[in-house]
């Protein structure tokens, strides 16, 4: 092989660069920028575990579209049962039976309690340089 | 490719036990989730519509249904028409029903303006055609529009013979004059038609045109009901009314009648 050690060379500086995102933080613990969604102050908790929603809120979503396009299926059934005594209780849901449901929408549901879409969604959105296409049609609440 | 016989085996065994592996972890990502409808919601064997051309002949009876429908649904107001969306308008006997009428037909039907829409077909042409199941028939019979789904193909605008869909050339968004928050609009490059309000059936409540016409022309200027059941307002009513369908001859069976 010619220009063994330039090509070697290369090839690891070319690794290191394309990793990078996996490891800088690992390697120098602050990341130094984080984003930070607003949460809602009243309310205690979401449709699920905030670990769940963190990771999977997207799928979640997806799922709640064809349920209630396709299906008909308005009101979600949390995987992990939420009990309440009242509809104070469920932050915006309705109790049934002792449990939280929920009203599977996006305007109607999720933006009842996240009220603001620039301090919500956008915050991390913007930071992984994603854009959804929900609020093509979706209306997001007035903020003043 | 010179491959021993021994190690395409050994090879196609591995493939079939990673396959397996595959299996819980797709099934997984494809997992339910549990749902129920509105506890409000009106369920039907196959929904279906009376329209009264008599009692809806008032220009203004016709425009208030069509005028519910559209701040309901933030329908766009656009005046080329090339670009208009309607959901439910109104146009001529003789257009609506071509072969049902003749020059001796009574005077004042044939001149009338009749409400026109989605005729929720029960063999509709529309779902045959569409690439994606943008658009399906529901269990009850509504004909729906997922538009998340849509690519904007227009096979549906071809297909159907009643001209019920409408495609968004441009954003609709600018057009829409009163923003309803509670119902999405639609995006550049989609098709959009009537959902027989499937959003007010799931609360308990009757299609919006209904509701309207029968405010202002009186009860029964419109009908909504189930025609599984013998005994809803629908089936009661085209048991002793004169009704005509749209275009029966093509065979895609409307669900929207007609008291002439």
């Amino acid at each position: 092989m010619y220009d063994a050690g330039k090509v070697i060379a290369g090839l690891v500086v070319f690794a290191v660069l394309v990793t990078l995102p996996l490891w800088y933080t690992d390697a120098l613990g602050d990341p130094g920028y984080k984003p930070d969604p607003e949460l809602p102050k009243a309310e205690k908790h979401c449709v699920e575990s905030r670990e769940y929603m963190k990771a999977w809120h997207m799928d979640l979503l997806n799922h709640w579209r064809d349920a209630v396009v396709r299906d008909g299926k308005r009101v979600y059934i949390p995987e992990q049962a939420v009990p309440c005594g009242g509809d104070a209780d469920c932050t915006g849901g309705l109790c049934v039976a002792g449990n939280c449901r929920y009203r599977m929408s996006l305007s109607g549901g999720c933006m009842k309690c996240h009220t603001s879409k620039s301090r919500f969604c956008d915050r991390c959105h913007n930071f992984l340089r994603i854009a959804p296409y929900c609020w093509d049609c979706h209306i997001d609440p007035k903020e003043d | 490719m010179n491959e021993s016989r021994r190690n395409f085996l050994k090879v196609a065994g591995a493939s079939a036990v990673g396959a397996a592996w595959g299996i819980p972890v797709v099934s997984a990502l494809a997992k339910a989730i549990k749902s129920t409808p509105l506890p409000a919601n009106l369920s039907g064997k196959r929904w279906a519509m009376i329209v009264d051309i008599n009692k809806c002949k008032r220009p203004e009876v016709r425009r208030a249904c069509a005028d519910a429908c559209r701040s309901l649904h933030n329908i766009p107001d656009i005046e080329r028409p090339h670009r208009e969306i309607e959901w439910i308008w109104s146009d001529g006997f003789e257009n609506a029903f071509p072969n049902q009428s003749n020059e001796h037909t009574r005077a004042d039907l044939r001149e009338s303006d009749v409400l026109v829409m989605c005729n929720h077909c029960d063999r509709p042409p529309c779902v045959r055609v569409c690439p994606t199941q943008a658009t399906f028939r529901r269990a009850d019979g509504i004909i729906m529009m997922d538009e998340h789904r849509c690519i904007g193909c227009r096979y549906c605008i071809a297909a159907c013979p009643y001209g019920a869909r409408s495609f968004n050339w441009e954003d609709p968004a600018p057009h829409i004059k009163q923003l309803n928050p509670d119902y999405p609009h639609r995006t550049r490059g989609v098709v959009e038609k009537c959902t027989l309000c499937a959003e007010r059936l799931a609360e308990g409540l009757e299609p919006a045109c209904v509701e309207a016409a029968n405010r202002l022309a009186g009860p029964g200027a419109m009908i909504f009901g189930d025609l599984g059941d013998p005994n809803s307002a629908v089936s009661q009513a085209l048991r002793v009314k004169t009704t005509i369908r749209r275009k029966p001859s093509l065979g895609t069976s409307p669900s929207v009648f007609y008291v002439v």
